[in-house]
């Protein structure tokens, strides 16, 4: 199974793997997020969509721990994630992937070096296995034969595939995407898609997709939360939410300028017009 | 009045960066010596970064050296002529190189040579998120960036401040024997006689000790905390030449008067 499965909705009688309750998140004196909650199920994959700046990412880096909300509750696997120690956190990482949005392979070592980091670190696995591992993930994201190459030798959508291949090395229950596609051109957009897919449903993981791209989105998730204004402004399936009537669903998902999702910076005004 | 009153909270702000800093820099250190665990790849990486930043720092530390010790000659038999002591140039030279010049400009020049490169390096990482996925992969990355680093620091200076020394003697025979005409017997019986192992060369190595210490905690503190933008990097790059000097000086100052 490679393309998403509309008659697959969020069950709310499938088991959540991730579970947020009345998440706030504030930068200074800007809410991100205002009182947000939603159940992740296990095995599905589940994106996060919404203007730039609409604090996507910043849900991304709440769950995996990287930062700690105001208030409201985080819930993986049912352990609390705002309110583990830094060695909880480094314990429960170690059952999560993520993808970040420029790779983020390292520079100084090979394609190989770069996917047997997690495995020297967290495992003591002999020199062959390990190397016989690498390569299978290697081959599974297409890359078979580069392991030698230096990171920046890759085109930006093998480096993404790389980094990929590195994220479920250890073969982690939930896997969290950050742009994934973005920069990509549409032949690597769809591998990438493909590969997503693939990943999720061979290894029985759970994914979460944080991106702006309504196209392929619509084609690989189960569902969807569109978040703006630092709420959750609509959710459902791909196809619920291609059909919805809820003005800022239909503005975002169609593109739409007029509507109630700002394009301009909350504050703008008279004081930067050009004229005034 | 609340103008007035906010304009003093601001100084007082500004009054409290550099405090908070240097707070901030030392729970660093605390983080990076309370996580060390012998392992083989912190001794493999440590040797690595004191070959890219020691090894490779030798020959404009051996360059310096040889013209500092130059330098140092000219300048002594100049001085000394006067007295008619110009035999004693080895001893001035000695001393001052073993005590003072020779850890302090070799931990400048480290500073201005590997300290810069250690900062950009890791604030590259930094900007392009390879710590932020490093701490996401459950890798510490103050243990495994800024650790080796550190510690590399910490050995590579002291051999780096041998050779700036000895160079600097080789550049002093040169010019005060080879230039000056000066009887080289008395040269280095001088130098024999009148420098002292303990205090003079063990006192420069204790100094080199601790400014390889400065320049590398400073070097890794301002890389790990560098702004993730191209001017966030560059600024970091600077402030650490400019801390490190000053630190190294202000240090030479308190170790020579308490303990040398």
């Amino acid at each position: 199974m490679i393309e998403n499965n509309d008659n697959n909705p969020r069950g709310q009688q499938q088991e959540p793997i991730i579970s947020v309750k009345n998440l706030v998140f504030r930068y200074g004196r800007r809410t991100i997020l205002d009182d947000i909650s939603f159940d992740i199920p296990k095995g599905s994959i589940t994106a996060f969509m919404g203007p730039s700046g609409a604090g996507k990412t910043t849900a991304l880096r709440l769950i995996s721990g990287q930062l700690r909300p105001d208030a409201g509750s985080i819930q993986v696997n049912g352990l609390e994630i705002s309110s583990m120690s830094q060695k909880e956190l480094y314990q429960f990482r170690r059952n999560i992937g993520v993808l970040l949005q420029n790779g983020a392979l390292f520079t100084d070592l090979t394609v190989f070096e770069n996917i047997a980091t997690p495995l020297r670190e967290h495992t003591n696995l002999p020199e062959a296995l390990m190397r016989r591992l690498i390569m299978i993930k290697l081959n599974s994201v297409g890359l078979g034969g580069t392991e030698e190459l230096m990171p920046h030798e890759l085109s930006g959508g093998m480096a993404r595939r790389v980094a990929l291949a590195r994220a479920v090395v250890l073969d982690p229950a939930i896997m969290l995407y950050d742009e994934p596609m973005t920069g990509l051109d549409p032949i690597a957009v769809s591998t990438v898609r493909h590969l997503m897919r693939e990943t999720n449903d061979a290894l029985g993981m759970t994914s979460l997709i944080v991106t702006h791209n309504v196209v392929q989105m619509s084609k690989l998730v189960d569902y969807c939360y569109i978040i703006a204004g630092a709420k959750i402004a609509g959710q459902g399936t791909p196809a619920e939410l291609a059909a919805s009537l809820d003005a800022g669903v239909d503005q975002f998902i169609n593109g739409k300028v007029e509507g109630p999702i700002p394009f301009h910076y909350k504050g703008a005004g008279p004081a930067w017009s050009l004229v005034g | 009045m609340a103008n007035g009153n906010s304009q003093i909270i601001t100084r007082l702000k500004d009054m409290a960066g550099p405090i908070q800093s240097a707070g901030q820099c030392s729970l660093f250190l605390f983080r990076m010596l309370a996580g060390i665990r012998l392992r083989l790849d912190l001794v493999q990486s440590t040797l690595q970064q004191t070959y890219l930043i020691g090894a490779r720092s030798l020959v404009i530390i051996m360059i310096c050296g040889f013209f500092v010790g130059m330098v140092l000659s000219l300048q002594a038999i100049n001085a000394l002529e006067q007295f008619g002591a110009s035999d004693q140039v080895s001893l001035l030279v000695g001393k001052s190189l073993f005590r003072e010049l020779g850890p302090v400009l070799t931990a400048l020049l480290f500073a201005g040579r590997a300290g810069t490169a250690i900062t950009a390096e890791i604030g590259l990482m930094r900007a392009t998120s390879q710590i932020d996925a490093m701490e996401l992969m459950a890798i510490d990355p103050v243990q495994r960036i800024a650790l080796p680093r550190f510690l590399a620091g910490l050995i590579s200076v002291p051999l780096l401040t041998a050779m700036f020394n000895a160079l600097a003697i080789l550049g002093s025979v040169v010019f005060a024997v080879g230039v000056m005409g000066l009887d080289g017997s008395i040269f280095w019986s001088k130098l024999q006689t009148g420098v002292y192992f303990g205090k003079d060369f063990m006192g420069g190595v204790w100094k080199s000790l601790v400014f390889g210490g400065i320049v590398s905690l400073v070097a890794v503190f301002f890389g790990y905390t560098a702004k993730p933008t191209g001017a966030g990097v560059g600024t970091a790059t600077t402030n650490t030449v400019v801390l490190s000097s000053v630190l190294i000086l202000i240090f030479d100052f308190i170790m020579t008067s308490f303990f040398v």
